[in-house]
């Protein structure tokens, strides 16, 4: 179980970020979690969206660069020690996590959502399931 | 009293008189290359052209042109004229290898081309007496060699020390009392201001004169690295293709290069119609070497644009002189003294990216150095989620400019569509640097 995360290339310049986030509200996209990676001159902008695919058309006909890749929504309790245990799990099935971000998703009280981008999914969601989490997919997220 | 002329014989001499010895040369140095040449002889014959048409400087006109292309599709014996067995020397173009020029030389080309530096070094003031700090780069690259040549031709004490290592070049100029320096303009106002950031300044040095070439640079820098190092800068002017540094030097007037005419035909024509303009006309410059023996070019063209003028020189030269290159009849750029085409770039990203993207060559100078800036839009192809995938292309891309230029360029990814067009078309160059 994944959800599709929407990958933008930004120009590290003044304006990019507001182009980026008017463009997706003239779309009528939702914007459930954000974060930037970056370099010096350019930067990727990662979001989780309520309708990707619609979120890259939107994008492409304004002539950004946007993909989108499957990544995993993961609920963690909101308490000490939660976000070490996922972590413990995967290390444990030796996945590993190229990035990951917190996420403004709260299905339930109590709980908090990050979002991992690991080497392979499939082997973390079996991972992450057998080890009891609950993760988020794309209906999910849609209905939040 | 220092020697004015290094040939006075041929520098001063009467227009005529020079017009006859350049008729001579020409005649024979045609028919040289019709008999060892298949390739120029082909072209002449394309054009109906025998040796027999070529009766003096008269018929220059009536000779095909030879251009980069030629030396390419020659590359690297096609043009040679003479057996390996007779020549001494390779000299080449700065470091590319889709452009590469290769030329060779027989003792007596290296001898008629120190020849030719020699006079511009004893123009500047230089002779027997001098100690020349050679700071150009030794190596394929005509720069140092040239100039280690003619210092040597008039017999100054000569320092080769190359380029680079500038404290060191400091420290020799200071200990060793160097009283010309030879090197690009932009490395001379480098070394100009290091002097100042070591604490000295000129009085610390005896340096008089330098000859600045390879590259184009303006009359306020001139003036900057004058005082900053305390001399007087001349320019000069030369191409691997005709044989290096020396085709043309700056003599005391600092105005304009007089061109050696007893080795180098030079014209102005129009490079869209390729007809001779007359002396005074803004066009290309095309230059014939009818002294060369081993790489001897008829009417090869430079790509330079410059006007040409026969008015009397205050220093009693007669040769014809030539202005400062005013731009490129082609795309050309010279960053960094190295010779850069947009070709080669679109050479790299074709490679790297499996199809030609929009890019955008932006030089400019800061300070006394070029800086070189090229901006590729990001294809989505291209594009991963990873900055690690993002940033492996843009060194990949870096390296491999590297490789084919020789130079560094700062390789910066945009977005689709952020490079500006007029009239659809992508605008290749933006060359900020103001060096006419």
């Amino acid at each position: 179980m994944t959800v599709k995360q929407l990958s933008v290339f930004v120009e590290n310049r003044p304006g990019r970020l507001c182009a980026v986030t008017q463009a997706l509200a003239e779309a009528g996209i939702n914007i459930r979690a954000v974060s930037i990676a970056d370099t010096k001159d350019f930067g990727i902008m990662r979001i989780i969206v309520n309708d990707t695919d619609k979120a890259v058309a939107a994008l492409k006909e304004r002539d950004f660069i946007a993909s989108s890749a499957n990544v995993i929504a993961v609920i963690a309790d909101d308490k000490p020690g939660s976000m070490a245990a996922i972590m413990k799990t995967l290390y444990n099935d030796n996945i590993s996590v190229e990035y990951m971000y917190a996420a403004f998703l709260n299905p339930e009280q109590g709980t908090a959502c990050l979002i991992l981008r690991v080497d392979s999914n499939d082997k973390a969601v079996t991972a992450l399931t057998e080890a009891g989490c609950k993760l988020l997919s794309e209906e999910d997220i849609a209905k939040i | 009293m220092s020697k004015r002329y290094w040939n006075e014989k041929i520098e001063c001499m009467d227009r005529d008189e020079m017009r006859a010895l350049q008729s001579e040369r020409l005649v024979k140095q045609v028919k040289h290359v019709w008999d060892n040449v298949p390739y120029y002889r082909k072209k002449m014959e394309e054009k109906g052209v025998t040796p027999d048409d070529i009766k003096g400087i008269e018929d220059l006109h009536k000779l095909p042109f030879l251009s980069k292309a030629d030396l390419r599709e020659g590359y690297p014996y096609g043009l040679l004229a003479k057996p390996l067995s007779e020549c001494v020397r390779i000299q080449s173009t700065s470091g590319t290898t889709g452009k590469r020029v290769v030329a060779f030389y027989t003792q007596n080309d290296v001898d008629m081309w120190e020849d030719c530096v020699a006079r511009a070094i004893t123009a500047a003031g230089g002779t027997k007496d001098d100690i020349c700090q050679v700071a150009y780069g030794y190596g394929l690259f005509t720069g140092g060699a040239g100039l280690h040549g003619g210092s040597h031709k008039v017999g100054c004490l000569t320092l080769p020390m190359s380029s680079g290592n500038t404290e060191r070049q400091i420290q020799f100029m200071i200990d060793l009392g160097a009283t010309i320096l030879c090197c690009t303009p932009s490395y001379a106002a480098y070394i100009g201001e290091t002097l100042h950031e070591m604490g000295y300044t000129p009085d610390d040095i005896k340096l008089k004169a330098g000859i600045f070439g390879a590259e184009p640079w303006t009359e306020e820098m001139r003036k900057q690295i004058e005082e900053s190092l305390g001399i007087k800068a001349y320019d000069i002017y030369g191409l691997t293709e005709t044989s290096g540094p020396g085709v043309a030097f700056e003599c005391e007037e600092q105005h304009g290069m007089h061109i050696n005419e007893d080795n180098f035909i030079a014209e102005i024509i129009d490079p869209d119609t390729g007809e001779t303009l007359p002396d005074g006309s803004k066009g290309e410059l095309v230059f014939t070497s009818i002294t060369k023996e081993a790489f001897p070019l008829l009417r090869y063209r430079t790509r330079d644009i410059c006007v040409l003028s026969r008015g009397k020189c205050s220093c009693g030269r007669t040769l014809v002189k030539m202005s400062k290159p005013m731009g490129r009849s082609d795309d050309m750029l010279i960053i960094k003294g190295v010779n850069v085409f947009p070709s080669q770039i679109e050479t790299v990203l074709l490679k790297d990216f499996n199809a030609t993207p929009n890019y955008q060559i932006v030089v400019d100078r800061v300070g006394n150095s070029d800086t070189f800036e090229i901006k590729v839009e990001l294809s989505p192809d291209m594009f991963s989620d990873t900055i690690r995938d993002v940033s492996a292309l843009e060194r990949k891309l870096s390296a491999d400019i590297v490789q084919i230029l020789g130079i560094k360029a700062k390789i910066s990814l945009v977005e689709p569509k952020s490079i500006p067009r007029s009239e659809g078309k992508a605008v290749r160059v933006i060359d900020k640097r103001k060096l006419v």
